[in-house]
Parts: C-alpha cells; structure tokens; sequence
C-alpha cells in the first residue's frame, strides 16, 4: 500500500516541473490535476485539487429544518435525489421518526432505486463508454456521447432511455425528475397512482434486459483487459460502505462496515449516530476537498474507497437474484478476495445498475405503493445522523436543530470526498507508470490521467459543496514558473 | 338621487359595476383580471404594490384605490403595462432574498405566480441581498422577513379581522420592515397559528411551521391554474388565501 507522505509536497522545489490538467472533463463539478516531475521527468507529485467552494454547511445554518431536504440538494443536479433523502432521513430523526409508514419507506426506496439507475446509466454510457469502446487513445473528437451514437447508436440510445427511465421515476415519486419535494420530515408528500404505475410497469422489462446486456459489457471490458486493468491506476485499500443488518447490500438504510484489503472486518454495525467515532476527516492546505479516515488505522493507514466498488467488496450477498449471480461472477474474478481494480468500478456501477432495476420491478408489483399513509408522527429532537448509499458512495448527512426549529450545525461529507484520498493515488500511479521519463505532454497521456479519474465517478461539485461548469486546461512551466506549453479543452 | 350603476369601459369592454366599487373589483366582477399583490378581498385597500396600476383616462392609478365611475376609459392588458408591472415585479424580486428553488412557499406563491405569468426567468436588476432577520421564535409561526414584500396583508388582516394588531411597518424608505408588537419577537406576541393574518402571505414570509412541501409538486395552487386564470374563467371564486372574511 502506498503510504500517505508520498502524496505530500516535493521538497526540493528545484529542477521541477508542473504539469496541470485543468478543467478535467467528464466529470462532474471543476477540479483540476497538477503532476510534478524532476529533472529527470519522474513523477514526484501528483494530486487532484478541487477549485471551488460552496458553504452549504454554514448558510444553511438558521433556517428552518424541514426546508433542508429541498435545500440541500441543490448542491448537485446529477443525484439531488441522494441529498434529499439523506437529509430527510435526519429530518425523520428530528421530528422524531425512527420508523416510516410502509408506503412512505417504499416510495423512498423506489425514488432512490430510480435514481441509481439514473445516475450509473448517465456515467457509464455519456461520461465513461467513450474510452472504454474506442480506447484510451482514441481520437479525441470521438471521445463523448455524440461519438458514441455515431459508431454504436443502440447503445448510445439505450442509454439514454435507461437515464430517461430512472428520472421518470424520480418524477413519479418526488414530483420532478430534477429538484423534486416528495420527502417530507416523517414520510413522503405522495404515493404512486396506478397511472403511474402502470406507465412505469410498461418498460420496465426492457430496463431489465437492458441492465444485463450494460453487466455483459462491463464485465467482457474488465475481463478482456484484464492484465492492463489489474494494475491501471489500482492499488490495495479499505473499504466503507452500510450494509443490511444480515450483510445485504442496501443503498438507502443500514449500518457502516468497513474492511481492509483483504476483506477482514475492520469494523461492522457501526450505526449512523456513531460515525464520529470510527472515522475522522483531515484538512490539507491545497485542496477544498477533506480528507476523510478510519480513526483506529489514523490517516496514513486508514483512508478507504466507496462507491460500487467498495460496496460489491463489502456485502455478503445482494437480496435480488440477477444481481446476486453478477455480483458471484465479479468476486470470482478478483479470486474470491476485495477487488481492488480501479476500473473494476464500471463493473460494479453495472452490477448494481442491474440490482436497481430488478428493485424497481419488485416494488412496482408492490400494493404498499398506492397506499395513503404517508406521514409518521414522534416526539422532536435535536440532533440526527443519517447515512445512506448515494451512486458515488457513503454520504452521510449530520444535523443539530435548535428549539425555535433553526438549523445550528451541518456537516456533510459526500461519497466523493471518501474517495478523496483514493482518487490522488490513482492520479500518482498513472502519472508514473504512463508519463514518467517522457518530456512530451500528448492528449492521450492526459486521457489516461483523467480515465482513473472518471472510474469513480466524481462528483466535484458535491465533494466541496461547490459550484460552476466543467471544461482542461494542461499547464507546462519550468522550474522558474514560466509557461512552457498549454493545452486546453473547451 | 344618484343611479347605483356606472358604466365605464376596460381594455375597450364596456362594464356596468355598481358605484363604490374599485376598478379592480369591477373588473373582476366583469371577468378582467388585474394583477395585484397586496390587494385582498374584503380588505381595506392598501395601494402600495402599485401591481394593479392601470391608465384611466390616460393617467396612472392604482386600480385597487380608484373608485369607479361613469365614462371612465380604463387600459389594463396593453404592453405598457404589462411591462410596467413587470419591472414592478423584478424590482421586488431583489429588493428581498427570493430563493425560489427551496422556498416552501412555491407554487403557491403569489410573487412568484406573477413573475411567470409577466415571462420573468430572471431579473435584470441587480439583487441587493439585503440583510434581513428571521424571526423563529413562535413555536407554530415562522416569520421570514428575507421573502417579505411589505404588502400589508397582515398587518391590516391582523388589525381588521383577528381583532390583535400583532404586525405593523417600522422604519422609512429601503428600512422599512415588518414588525411585530413583542420585544420578544413572534413568539412574544399574542399571534396564535390559527389566526387569519397567518393564512394571507402571498410570499413565504409568514409561514406555519412543519406544514412545508406537503403539497406534491403538480398540485400546488399554481399548478393546477395560472394566476388570474380564475378571473378570466368567469369562477369568480376567492382562492384560499385570498378569503380571510370567509
């Protein structure tokens, strides 16, 4: 395992050289790469620097609670859906709700299953297909959705169905497919109408049949690419995620496990109340980004992965049969052990884009859905954690509310800044292994950099609280800080 | 002895009212809506939103003030109105902090009905972002003066109808804000949830507690109709909170 302090800054500052990838593209949110090389054009830095902030944190504070839910998922406009359940699960705890009506828990459910399937279909066919189906090196001009269409349009359409899919969904469920309200402190807002229902019943096989050809694809890439994929921006880490209380995978409720490399418990059950106890964040001076660990393993031994990856490493089994048997075939392949290939992420993203939909078809037969209980009542608190899987990863949300119904204190910390730590190394063991020794910046060599990025799905915007568009600007200066050559996309 | 009706013509409609009537009432009655916001049915006219300005006989006048008379030649739907109201409107979207995407107030908000139905997508004034406190302190009323437009409405359904006198302006010019008689804030004040001068904000200002987003996206007030489309449909009917006498 890589030791954190090879992360850290090059002290001998002369001689070097910087090479600065900014904006990065296909991801979501702005954040740049900067790689140090030595006289001798070897990598001795190489880090992810997110370049925004936001503050959702402090300007929340003083307003009411139950606005939160609506509020706060206006960090993003991927997977809004993720911060609005998550802090209407805190709202459920503050108005006292430890246990929703059966129609409210489901439509949350279903809403999060939708966005899932939403979220990993947008990555995989728009943001990620373009390197996998032409290559790392391929034309740049080919290299996003539209060429993707042009050379393989049923899959490019299929992706868009399947994203069109899973914002119906979220549509049906919280009333808009971006930004909605359906989750209310205690419940949901409304039910799904039969019409709704029946609309969503209409397609929902071909989503299925869908979802397993995406597997099919996934798996055939990792599994034919095994040998450059092994070690492709790889490295052995921990793993975070919650799991169900019997060790299914459950992307909206359950409680932390987190294992090591070799997929020995480090700890399990952890309740969402006590996540301050098992893990801690560090700040570092060049990044917006917190950095968070396991507190027993401290920050140089403790950093983890989350995300579909870190979840297919930490479940025991998943509760839906498809994906059960896709999940058996993913461990087999990394012989049984975590898998900690970081490109193994697509695989994973499918294999849980397949358990979405085989959710979805269990919950749309599910009556519990037109029922018309939606609230639940308790005595008020004051203080609420709570944890739930967003696509990226872990997210939790914690809150403290004050009498007169104000928001006193939030912290966030979103599936991408767990992956903070994870995401630098992968950078660093890219950079050296593609670019060490050669003095010649070329788009492909950036490609690579940014295609370990792009296997965990960042959302940078989230990860800061942070805000703007997305374009990469490659920066080349000498060791005087002069600009020797710049490259950069629109 | 005076005849109780006059007739006067509205965007070139001629209109019998009875006399004592304001033009916004009339026209009402007549099927012609005129955008308002601190107007409200049954209520002493308040005149200061200036939404409701209308042209009669060629000079600018506040339509919920302005009694109706004979030969009056009132213009209401022309462009220059329509976009007199419109700068109006933007003009109060940034003088307070209207944070539409997360206001509990939307789609009921009559504000923000009115920016849609004058095709406002955004302003083209500069926002002040003025500092303006929120007053938490009831345990069932929220009082968020950010959203306040200083329409009246409470003050005068608090004085007129709930008999209690709990709001009223204090300061001048861009200080003038909304304020309530308790040092203690709200939650001083003898303002119980129940009272009609709750019910009447057309902002999210003033606002029950734990009652937010209930209402699913799609059924909201202003989902289901456009402002004033209740006019021009002939219904007649007052909107929720438009009928704090009822």
């Amino acid at each position: 395992m890589v030791t954190q302090t090879m992360l850290e800054p090059h002290t001998q500052q002369d001689q070097t050289r910087r090479i600065v990838i900014e904006p990065l593209t296909r991801v979501e949110g702005h954040g740049k790469v900067s790689i140090l090389l030595d006289e001798n054009n070897q990598v001795t830095e190489a880090r992810l620097h997110i370049v925004e902030f936001r503050g959702f944190e402090r300007f929340i504070q003083g307003r009411p609670f139950w606005e939160v839910p609506v509020l706060v998922q206006r960090l993003c406009g991927i997977c809004p859906v993720s911060h609005h359940l998550c802090a209407a699960k805190a709202m459920d705890q503050i108005v006292g709700v430890d246990e929703l009506t059966p129609t409210a828990e489901k439509i949350r459910r279903l809403m999060h299953y939708g966005q899932i399937f939403q979220s990993h279909a947008l990555h995989f066919f728009y943001l990620a297909s373009p390197d996998l189906l032409f290559g790392f090196e391929s034309e740049p001009a080919m290299r996003n959705v539209v060429g993707v269409a042009s050379v393989y349009p049923d899959l490019a359409r299929q992706g868009v169905l399947m994203r069109k899919y899973g914002q119906e969904i979220i549509r049906a469920t919280a009333g808009k497919r971006i930004h909605g309200t359906g989750a209310v402190p205690g419940g949901v807002n409304k039910n799904l109408s039969v019409v709704e229902r029946d609309a969503l019943l209409r397609d929902i096989d071909q989503m299925l049949d869908w979802s397993r050809q995406a597997v099919a694809i996934a798996a055939e890439y990792v599994e034919k690419n095994a040998e450059t994929l092994a070690d492709f921006g790889s490295f052995e880490s921990n793993y975070l995620s919650i799991v169900r209380e019997d060790g299914a995978m459950d992307l909206y409720d359950g409680s932390l496990r987190a294992v090591d490399a070799d997929g020995q418990i480090i700890f399990d059950g952890v309740v969402p109340q006590d996540y301050a106890k098992v893990l801690a964040e560090e700040v570092r001076p060049w990044s917006y980004m917190k950095f968070p660990f396991i507190r027993s393993l401290g920050p140089e031994w403790g950093w983890y992965r989350v995300g579909p990856l870190a979840r297919l490493n930490t479940c025991q089994f998943i509760d839906t049969p498809e994906a059960d048997a896709a999940r058996e075939k993913f461990r087999d392949w990394s012989g049984g052990r975590p898998c900690h290939s970081t490109l193994a992420y697509h695989w994973a993203r499918m294999v849980e884009v397949l358990h979405a939909a085989e959710k979805i078809r269990e919950l749309l037969h599910d009556p519990d859905l037109q029922g018309t209980d939606l609230m639940a009542t308790g005595e008020r608190r004051e203080e609420a954690v709570a944890i739930l899987e967003a696509p990226r990863g872990t997210l939790f949300h914690h809150y403290r509310v004050d009498r007169q119904d104000r928001v006193v204190m939030a912290n966030l910390i979103v599936s991408t800044t767990s992956n903070n730590e994870a995401m630098n190394r992968s950078i660093r063991k890219v950079a050296e292994d593609y670019l060490s020794g050669k003095p010649e910046i070329s788009e492909a060599m950036l490609n690579h950099v940014e295609v370990a990025i792009r296997a965990y799905d960042p959302c940078l915007s989230c990860a800061t609280h942070a805000y703007g568009q997305m374009p990469l600007e490659v920066r080349l200066t000498n060791s005087a800080g002069e600009t020797l050559d710049v490259k950069r996309r629109p | 002895m005076q005849n109780d009706t006059v007739t006067f013509v509205i965007d070139q409609k001629e209109v019998r009212a009875r006399r004592g009537q304001t033009i916004l009432e009339a026209a009402e009655q007549a099927g012609v809506y005129i955008p308002r916001l601190c107007h409200l049915k049954g209520l002493t006219p308040h005149g200061s939103c200036r939404v409701c300005t209308v042209r009669v006989n060629g000079r600018y006048q506040a339509a919920c003030t302005y009694p109706v008379a004979d030969d009056l030649v009132v213009e209401n739907d022309t462009e220059e109105l329509r976009t007199l109201r419109r700068d109006l409107l933007e003009m109060l979207l940034v003088e307070g902090n209207h944070f539409c995407m997360f206001c509990e107030k939307s789609g009921h908000c009559e504000l923000q009905a009115l920016a849609y139905r004058h095709s406002i997508a955004a302003p083209k004034y500069p926002h002040l972002w003025p500092r303006r406190e929120v007053d938490a302190s009831h345990p069932d009323v929220l009082l968020d003066r950010n959203r306040c437009v200083l329409c009246g409405r409470c003050v005068r359904v608090s004085r007129d109808v709930d008999g209690k006198n709990v709001f009223g302006f204090v300061g001048r010019g861009p200080h003038r804000h909304l304020g309530v008689n308790s040092r203690r804030g709200l939650g001083g004040s003898d303002l119980s949830a129940d009272d009609q001068a709750v019910t009447v904000c057309p902002v999210g200002c003033l606002l029950r507690k734990r009652t937010a987003f209930q209402v699913p996206v799609g059924q909201r007030r202003f989902d289901r109709q456009p402002i004033g489309a209740e006019v021009g449909a002939g219904a007649g009917s007052p909107q929720p909170s438009e009928s704090p006498m009822q």
